[in-house]
Formats: structure tokens, sequence, C-alpha cells
């Protein structure tokens, strides 16, 4: 039983006081960074690299604390998604989606805690996951090449369609909106830049959290300035948190379920927690079909995007341990922090430096059961620092996320951005365009494009290098069937409402 | 209410960290993000100066990031152009960049390089069950069917990673160098991914991206572009002694504003070389896969007055640059 040892091991490095402290701060930090709009966790990381540099942490220190942070972030992400209906970062994008209605139906408290067992038993499964499979499924990122990539990504466009089932014409043209967005910036397959107008600015492209700010924080404020805070959806009530076992009980196959995929989905290299979130929803939402209600506020609605984002920050670490490639922006930031500490993340990490790896598992699993309590009987704590009044809490959340997103690049062109996006999103809810899709236009756009380019350039043109593997064969039947299966049932189901709130 | 504002307070103070700066000490600009190689260059040169007594106080590193570096050598040029306290780390992703036009129109000569302290070799190399035992086997099979062999990469096309095969096709004679395929993917860990998996046949990148692969033996390099072996990889032979004299490695160095003085320029010179013959710089190097390259003052300013005109040459021939 060679994984106990090594897991004793860890434990012997993890449960040090001083490490068992900063994995405490860097989940109670985490949560707050992924609670605030504008602060994800890929910058809250980065933002905490120098404090590693000047506390001079040793690696595994440094590790536990940055890990804690980020495991934290993804649990945080969610409660300003479901109180406020703004995504504290882009995974927690799709807990908007039944968490804001749910809240608003009185129920924010069951939301909360819901959403925070979904974690806990996304995170946790993931952990184990990583602990048993690691070196294993590293071997999984072989068989994907540019053609398996874009049948993943189209995957996730062709589901899209169902996601506002009240007029596909606008899901499609928002997601047209993000795709155009995302092409913005040099075109990594010719090196040239695009549409970027020779302003220096747009060469790195479009960060996601400046649109999601915009589209979304920022968009609300003007929505409130036009009501004079009247008819504003942002301040939900919450009384008291009763765990509503109930649901918890309801939803457990769908936390099980949506923690596979979102963990494949991480251990994917560049597709992240976003996209594992997303499909974990589409899945959820296909199974129960149209009458499982999902977009009013039902609790598989929640626990679905939840289990599947926390999971694919699990399964991220797979590829980043042991094949040194991010599978997400935050473990992109993680990776750098590792090559600083002299520690080269590839095939042998887990032999050479076993002390590093499994401490680092040991220490996910505490930050876990620390993230349960914080997110479950204290959750409180975090909710108090967003239930204020609307018209003090809206100032709040403007100025963080102007902090927020000046910290990514500090330039004022990014704000100036941010406001245009803002405008965007004022200007789309007017018309009833769903602004979601356009976020996933912006987050998955570039990695679709490139993947495409990429088969392309190796195939000399030729189209049918698509289908050339059964894993690609197979994504793109999903494809199809996701997208054309909703046209058929319509006749037979009736609508839901809408989702677009 | 006095938590919120407690919170409020201690994530002001967490944001300021970063950008905290004592009055006229040195200022190194790293044009990343903390964590990457021109972070390290900052932090590590910062250090060594501070510790050896180049600078009586410790180098301030600010990070600003964007456009590939071109933000940070924009603001240089506009804001800072005669400030002598400033240094900017670089490597060869500036140069070319530079020469590829990528800054908007900025130029090499609108800064000084003041030298460079240590190279990440550049490699070639082939997934371990690849037919292609040598260099040379390459290069055939490449002269036979262009088509035949992919390349993968970490850099954009027109890239550096990009451009190293192409150095040693042009040396051996081949030169429609339109033909061979390259693709850029997101670093070089994720290169050898895909040639590892077997959809490109060979990955362009540099040593420090292969070490772990290469003990697990996943893949064999079959090339280093160096003018000797690198110590410690001595069983890897060079380009060079397979016939092909192509020298392309990844340096690691620093550029200054264009308005100093030439004292204040050699000053700075003079200070890296000191950092460059200290012990811990030799130690960073072999922590951090970096082979010994010291260029210093108008010696380094030729080689990269020599290396932007190469570089731009080959990516109008490539069609990356008009």
């Amino acid at each position: 039983m060679e994984i106990f040892s090594n897991l004793a091991l860890g434990f012997g490095v993890a449960l040090s006081p001083f490490t068992l402290m900063l994995a405490v701060a860097g989940c109670f930090l985490g949560t707050i960074i992924g609670a605030l709009p504008g602060l994800g966790p890929s910058n809250g990381v980065a933002i905490l690299i120098p404090i590693t540099f000047t506390l001079g942490l040793d690696a595994t220190s440094a590790l536990v604390l940055m890990t804690s942070v980020y495991y934290g972030a993804m649990y945080g992400g969610r409660i300003s998604s479901i109180l406020l209906n703004i995504p504290g970062d882009e995974p927690a994008l799709m807990t908007t989606l039944d968490g804001y209605p749910m809240a608003k139906a009185g129920r924010a408290g069951d939301a909360l805690v819901l959403s925070g067992v979904a974690s806990f038993v996304g995170a946790l499964l993931a952990t184990i996951g990583l602990m048993f499979l690691a070196p294993t499924l590293a071997r999984v990122a072989f068989f994907f090449g540019p053609a398996e990539y874009f049948a993943l990504y189209l995957l996730a466009f062709c589901t899209l369609g169902g996601m506002a089932s009240n007029n596909q014409a606008k899901a499609a043209l928002a997601a047209c909106i993000g795709l155009g967005i995302a092409m913005i910036g040099v075109d990594s397959s010719s090196g040239l830049p695009r549409m970027t107008g020779g302003n220096l600015h747009l060469y790195d492209g479009i960060d996601f959290l400046v649109a999601i700010v915009g589209l979304f924080a920022i968009a609300e404020v003007f929505f409130f300035i036009e009501s004079h805070g009247a008819g504003s959806s942002i301040g939900v009530k919450l009384e008291k948190v009763t765990i509503p076992w109930k649901d918890i009980f309801d939803t457990r196959w769908t936390m099980v379920r949506s923690s596979c995929v979102g963990f494949i989905a991480g251990i994917l290299p560049g597709a992240g927690a976003s996209l594992g979130s997303f499909l974990a929803y589409m899945t959820e939402k296909s199974i129960a079909g149209e009458k499982g209600g999902f977009g009013t506020g039902v609790p598989k609605g929640i626990a679905a995007p939840e289990a599947g984002n926390n999971a694919a920050a699990g399964g991220a670490l797979v590829p980043m341990l042991t094949l040194g490639v991010p599978g997400s922006g935050t473990t992109a930031v993680l990776l750098a922090l590792l090559m600083t500490l002299n520690i080269t993340p590839g095939p042998t990490l887990f032999t050479e430096r076993p002390e590093v790896v499994w401490g680092l598992i040991a220490s996910l699993l505490i930050a876990n059961f620390v993230l349960l309590l914080m997110n479950v009987p204290m959750v409180k704590i975090f909710v108090k620092i967003l239930m204020v009044p609307p018209w003090i809490l809206l100032p709040g959340v403007t100025m963080i996320s102007f902090v927020g997103i000046y910290s990514l690049s500090g330039s004022y062109f990014d704000l100036l951005l941010m406001v245009g996006f803002g405008a965007l999103g004022y200007f789309l809810r007017k018309l009833d365009v769903p602004t979601v899709p356009v976020i996933l236009g912006i987050l998955l756009g570039g990695n679709m494009e490139d993947a495409l380019r990429r088969a392309m350039t190796l195939s000399d043109g030729d189209v049918t290098y698509l289908f050339s593997s059964p894993i690609a064969v197979g994504l793109w039947i999903a494809a199809i069937a996701g997208f054309v299966a909703p046209m058929f049932l319509r006749g037979v189901l009736r609508k839901p409402p809408a989702i677009t709130d | 209410m006095t938590t919120k504002i407690l919170k409020a307070i201690s994530l002001g103070a967490m944001l300021s960290i970063g950008s905290v700066s004592a009055l006229s000490a040195a200022e190194c600009i790293a044009p990343a993000n903390p964590g990457g190689g021109w972070d390290f260059t900052c932090r590590q040169i910062g250090k060594i100066l501070y510790d050896i007594g180049a600078v009586d106080k410790p180098v301030q590193v600010t990070n600003m990031a964007g456009a590939g570096g071109g933000l940070a050598y924009g603001h240089v040029v506009n804001e800072r152009g005669d400030d002598a306290d400033l240094i900017i780390a670089a490597s060869s992703a500036t140069t070319t960049r530079l020469a590829q036009n990528a800054y908007a129109g900025m130029t090499a000569d609108q800064v000084r390089f003041v030298g460079a302290i240590g190279a990440d070799p550049g490699i070639i190399a082939v997934a371990a069950d690849s037919p292609y035992q040598t260099l040379g086997d390459l290069v055939d099979a490449i002269k036979a069917d262009p088509g035949s062999v992919a390349f993968a990469g970490g850099s954009a096309v027109g890239g550096f990673d990009h451009l190293k095969p192409l150095m040693i096709l042009k040396e051996a004679g081949f030169t429609d160098i339109t033909k061979i395929k390259y693709i850029g993917v997101d670093g070089g860990a994720d290169a050898i991914t895909q040639t590892v998996g077997g959809f490109t046949q060979a990955m362009t990148g540099d040593m420090s991206e292969i070490v772990s692969f290469l003990s697990n033996g996943d893949i064999r390099v079959i090339a280093v572009l160096t003018e000797e072996r690198v110590p410690g990889f001595e069983d890897i032979p060079t380009a060079k002694e397979q016939g092909y004299d192509v020298v392309a490695v990844n340096w690691r160095g620093l550029y200054v504003p264009k308005g100093i003085t030439d004292e204040q320029f050699n000053a700075w010179a003079d200070k890296l070389q000191q950092v460059a013959d200290s012990e811990e710089w030799a130690k960073a190097m072999t922590d951090n896969g970096l082979a010994p390259f010291t260029k210093v003052g108008g010696d380094f300013q030729s080689y990269v007055d020599g290396l932007v005109a190469s570089i731009n040459a080959m990516s109008k021939e490539l069609g990356v640059i008009q």
C-alpha cells in the first residue's frame, strides 16, 4: 500500500502547525478573493506570489499557501454568483443561472449551503482522483491533439443553444459577439496582430475578467443608476442558514456525476474549470430534460456547476504536476511559481520530490475540510461582506472591481475597457440578449480557433483530419446530438421560462 | 461594519504590496507577471547586485506585464528615457519581437542593451520511439518531403522556437522555409505532449523545458544549439558537431533607457559583469538549467544588433512581417 505510506509522508509535512496555519489563512483569503467580483483565482494567486517571496517560504509551504488560496477561490466564487448575480470568478459563471433565482425566491441560505457541499464533494473526489490516478491519467493528454481539442470546444458551443431556450437566436448572437471579441489580439498561428488598431494594450487580447466584471458588475451599476435604486435586483435577504438535508440528498448523484465530468475537463490541458462547470451543468440539464426546470433555481442546477468547477480545479493539477502543462489559467500561475521555486513539474516529480507532491495532496485534503467548515457553518461571515444595502454595496463592488482589474496589468486602459463592457452589458440586457454566452465565447473561442488552425497546419488544410480519431468522432457525434436534439424535443415539451434576469 | 472595513483595508494592503518603492533605489522592471523568466532575471540579478555590494539599496522589482513586454518597452522609451537607476529584464523574446515589429513600431535602437549573463540552450527533440536518430535524419526527411515533419514549439508562429528549426534547415541548404510545418502551443511542455502523442514529429524549445521528460525517457534530444556540449548534458550532441553551424540560445539579460550617459551605461555593464562572476549567480544558473553565456557592454549591443537584423530578414522571408 504505497499510497498510504506516501500519504503519511504528506500528512507529516502538512500537519506541522506552521503549514496548517498557512492552509487556513490561504483558505480564508482565497474565499474572499473568490467572492469579490473582479478578483479571480488566477490574479488572486498572482497577487499573492510576491508575498511568498517576502515571507521566504520554502517550496512546500509556498505551494500549500497557494493551492489553499486556489481551492478557496473556487469555493468563494459562488457566493457573489448566488447573492448578487455577479460571478465572483469565471468558473462561477454557471452558478448564477440557478443560484440567483433560488436566492431571489428566498432560499439564499439553502443555495449557499448546497453549493458549499457540492463544492466539497467535487473537490474531495478530485483530490482523491489526483491521489490515485495522477500518473496514469497524465497519459490521457497524449491522446488529445488539435483535432480532438477542436471537437471538444465545439461540443461546448453546440450545447449553448439549450442554454437560453426562450430564444436560441439571441443566444447564438451573443456567442458570436463573444467569439468576435476573442479574436482580438496577436494571432498565435501567424504572429500578426488582429483588430488591435495598433494599440499595444490589445495585443494580449481581452482578459476574461475585464469582460466578466464589465458585463455583470458594471452593467448592474448602470441599471441601478437608471432605476434610482428602486428595481435593482441586488440585495437578496439572507435571514438564517439551515442545512437543506433533503436537497443535498436529492442531488447526491448529480454531485458525483458532475465531479466526474469536471475532473475530466480539468485534466485536459487548457480546458480548465470554466469548461468543467459548463459541461457539468449541461450534462445534468440534459439528463433532467426540459421538465427539470433548470434555470429557475433548482437544487441540481446549483450542485452541478459547483461540483463540476471544484472537481475541475483538482483535475487541472494533474497535468500541471505530471506534465508541466497547466490545465487552467490559475494552474499556469502556480506552474510559474513552481519554476521560480526550482521545482520543475514533469513526469518525474512524483518520484523525485515526493515530499512536495504528497505534502500538497495532504494539504489539499485538509484545505477541503477547512473550506467546508468555513463555507457551511461559517458562511455568514463571508455573506456579511456582501450583505449590505445596495447603495453601499454597489459602490463598494464597483470600487473593488476597479482595484481588482487595475491589479491585472496596472493600466487604466483595462478600466476603460471594463466600462465599455458595462455599457455593452447594459444594452444587451435591454435587448434581452443573454450575456453568459458572450463570456463563454471570449473564454473558449480563442482556444477553439487555435485548435482548428493547428489542425489545419498539420493536415495541409485537409478537413477530414478533424474526424481522424475515434475520440474526435465521438465528440463530434455528441456535439451534433447536443445541437440537434433540443430542436426536435421542443415540439414535444413545453418551453421553460426565460433564464435571463 | 468594523470587520468589513478591516477586510477592505487588509485587501488594499494585499494589493499594494507589489508596488511599495524605496526612494532612489535602483528599479528592475520585469515586463511579465511574477514567476516567469523575466521576473526570475530581475529578482535574481537584483538580489545578487545587493548581496555583493554592487548597489547600496535593495533593487526594487516592478512587474509590468502586457503585450509580450511591449508595454514595459513603451513605458521605458516614452516616460523613463533618461532614468539611470532603471534596468529592465530582457531575453531573446525581446529582440525577436523587436525584429518583427511586434512592439507597435518601436525599434531596438530606442534602448541600450547592457548585457546577458546566462542562456537557456535551444534544443530539438523527438519522441523516444521516433525513427529519427540524429539531426541529419530529420533534415534529410524534411528535404525529401517537407510535409512529413511537423514541429511543435512554445512560441507563436514566427517566434524564437519556430526560427530554430528554420535556421538549421537554411544552414543545410533548404531554402523553402515556408514549407516547414510548425504549430505554436502553450509552452514547451505542451509541445512535448503533442510530440509524444504523435501529433507532431519534433519539438523545438529550450533545455529547461525538457529536463524532467529527459530522465523519464519519453523523448530523445537530437541536438542542442550551442557552441559546445552543455555541462551536465554531455551526451546530447550539438548541432554544430553534426555539421549544422547553428547557435540559438534564449539569453537572459538586461536593457537600460537610451538617454543615460556612457559612464552610466558602462557602470551597469560593470555591475552585471560582477554578477556574472559571482558564485551566487553560478548556483542560480545550475538550479534553473541555464548555461553560461556572458556578453556585456558594447560587445552585447553589437550581438543584439546582429541578431535583430538576421531575425528580421528571416521573418520577412517567412512572411510574418512585410
